[in-house]
């Protein structure tokens, strides 16, 4: 325990060693750095006060340390989370630290990633096509069950550690055939609208790789928003691709039902 | 897809991570749970006999039938149970050839839960380490040639919903069984109703199996998953609710139902061979 500044309210702290990546694109290694932990802190805390004290030039990227912009995405003994969002006092007492960036992006610098593959694939996604106006103000009708089903996924922040932790993309390197689960969500969430009149099914088969994803659940573990990706947008979408192409029965029917257009 | 234009990381080496959990345990849960299983099932398939008990040969003991063995086409040679829906094998059968009433069946609830999702996503990690968990590196060997469900042979995975038609008839033969396990036959040929431990056995069995079956998330696809619009019928919205509601406790439901009906079949052979007493309740 080290002292408190005289004058202040008792603050007992905890001296934890912190083996935080140093590195860039061409390689790096794992560096320790002790920090003296105060109740209350999170993860974010103490790579500022390294920052602050002991390495002026370690790179991270943080924002709005509430959990909502998605920046200070890292791995924090070996788990996928946001730095900002995971206290202290969750990980194991007595125990070093391990701090270094997301494996499936590649290094710009410490534990800054280049995550901008992303948003080339988002842009190759077809945008979202609304019907005509239900309405002769210009607006639309649309119930709750329905907003329901696709707000969840609007409560996405874009930290990527669901693209992180995939396996196809983190161990396999698949960026050039398969989009990541954040993008299957942002597909479903497009695909699930009423309003919407664009069909993207042939593309998550052939082009977007959901066929890759093996349902392991990883990204729904790690997603700080808690959505269901995996239940409620990847398996659905996996649904409507055996609906278009796999199952001879399906297509049979459609052979006699014309889709709607 | 544009090309990322940085080296990524190094792929980790097999079963490599930072991690200090107990990532081990969930996979080696599922390997002992579902592998078990499997190698239980599959030596009971192969016993024909000891499936039923009950009978006009035990008057007074609940008929009750082994889920394994459900429907019996046809009983072996030298075994009457009751329950055969065209009696003793035929003769046509080769007698070269193996036969087992549950060979016969088995494969289609064993089809539906090897290609149902959460399995798929369980047993890919403990059975081959695909990945063995989250940020848990992966055998080497598969690396770049990585196919998921995206080729053949998990392509196949994707007839999952033939199997769940196929289950769902099965819970109603199920729930058959459950019925016939109220009833006993007397002495004087006719039949007498009452419960004993193995019909509360037989009616437990199908109330679990169709919870996790009626979760399925192909059955909350085609329920009403498939349409955008879930609000323009009522039933369907109302459908897809109660769908969702068993898909949510998916896994739960996955477990409980794969120990309970193995349990079923363990009690009934135990019953059949004796070693334990079917007791009447009422």
């Amino acid at each position: 325990m080290s002292s408190t500044p005289s004058g202040s309210l008792p603050n007992p702290t905890r001296r934890v060693e912190f083996d935080v990546w140093r590195g860039d694109s061409a390689g790096g290694e794992f560096k320790t750095y002790g920090v003296d932990v105060a109740e209350g802190m999170v993860v974010l805390d103490c790579i500022h006060k390294i920052q602050a004290e002991q390495a002026n030039d370690l790179a991270v990227r943080w924002n709005c340390k509430a959990g909502k912009c998605g920046s200070c995405s890292a791995e924090i003994n070996g788990q996928p989370k946001l730095m900002c969002m995971t206290r202290m006092d969750t990980l194991p007492q007595g125990q070093r630290v391990t701090v270094e960036p997301m494996r499936s992006f590649p290094s710009i610098r410490d534990l800054v990633t280049d995550v901008s593959w992303n948003f080339r694939v988002k842009k190759k996604i077809k945008p979202f096509k609304p019907r005509k106006p239900d309405n002769a103000d210009g607006s639309w009708t649309m119930y709750q069950a329905d907003v329901d089903r696709v707000q969840e996924f609007r409560k996405c922040i874009e930290c990527f550690l669901c693209q992180d932790v995939c396996h196809v993309l983190r161990d396999h390197h698949k960026h050039d055939e398969f989009i990541g689960p954040r993008f299957l969500m942002y597909t479903a969430m497009l695909e699930m609208n009423p309003l919407d009149t664009e069909n993207r099914v042939a593309d998550l088969k052939d082009h977007d790789g959901i066929g890759y994803c093996n349902i392991g659940k990883c990204c729904t573990k790690v997603c700080p928003e808690h959505i269901g990706i995996t239940d409620n947008a990847i398996i659905p979408m996996k649904e409507r691709v055996v609906d278009e192409f796999y199952d001879p029965i399906t297509r049979l029917f459609r052979m006699f039902k014309p889709r709607a257009s | 897809m544009t090309q990322t234009p940085y080296s990524l990381p190094q792929r980790r080496s097999f079963l490599e991570t930072k991690r200090t959990d107990r990532w081990w345990i969930a996979p080696l849960l599922v390997l002992a749970g579902f592998g078990g299983f499997i190698v239980y099932s599959t030596w009971a398939a192969f016993q024909a006999n000891n499936y039923f008990i009950g009978g006009a040969a035990q008057p007074g003991v609940q008929h009750l039938l082994s889920p394994f063995y459900s429907p019996v086409f046809w009983d072996p040679r030298g075994i009457t149970s009751g329950h055969a829906w065209f009696g003793e094998l035929p003769n046509w059968w080769p007698g070269w050839l193996l036969f087992s009433p549950a060979l016969l069946i088995l494969p289609f609830p064993g089809g539906f839960r090897f290609t149902c999702y959460y399995y798929r996503g369980a047993y890919y990690k403990a059975f081959w380490g695909d990945p063995a968990s989250c940020t848990v590196g992966e055998p080497a060997f598969r690396g770049l040639d990585y196919r998921g469900e995206q080729k053949f042979p998990l392509i196949l995975q994707n007839l999952h919903r033939y199997f769940l038609y196929i289950a769902i008839v099965f819970i109603g033969l199920l729930a058959w069984d459950g019925y016939q396990s109220f009833w006993h036959s007397n002495a004087d040929g006719t039949k007498g109703f009452g419960i004993s431990v193995g019909t509360i056995v037989l009616v437990l069995n199908p109330i679990f199996l169709g919870a996790y079956t009626f979760g399925c998330h192909c059955l909350r696809h085609l329920v009403g998953g498939k349409h955008d619009c879930l609000s323009c019928s009522k039933s369907r919205e109302a459908t897809y609710k109660r769908v969702s509601w068993l898909n949510a406790r998916h896994m739960l439901f996955a477990w409980i139902s794969l120990f309970f009906v193995g349990f079923t079949d363990v009690y009934v052979r135990l019953c059949a061979s004796g070693t334990w007493t079917d007791w009447r309740i009422l």
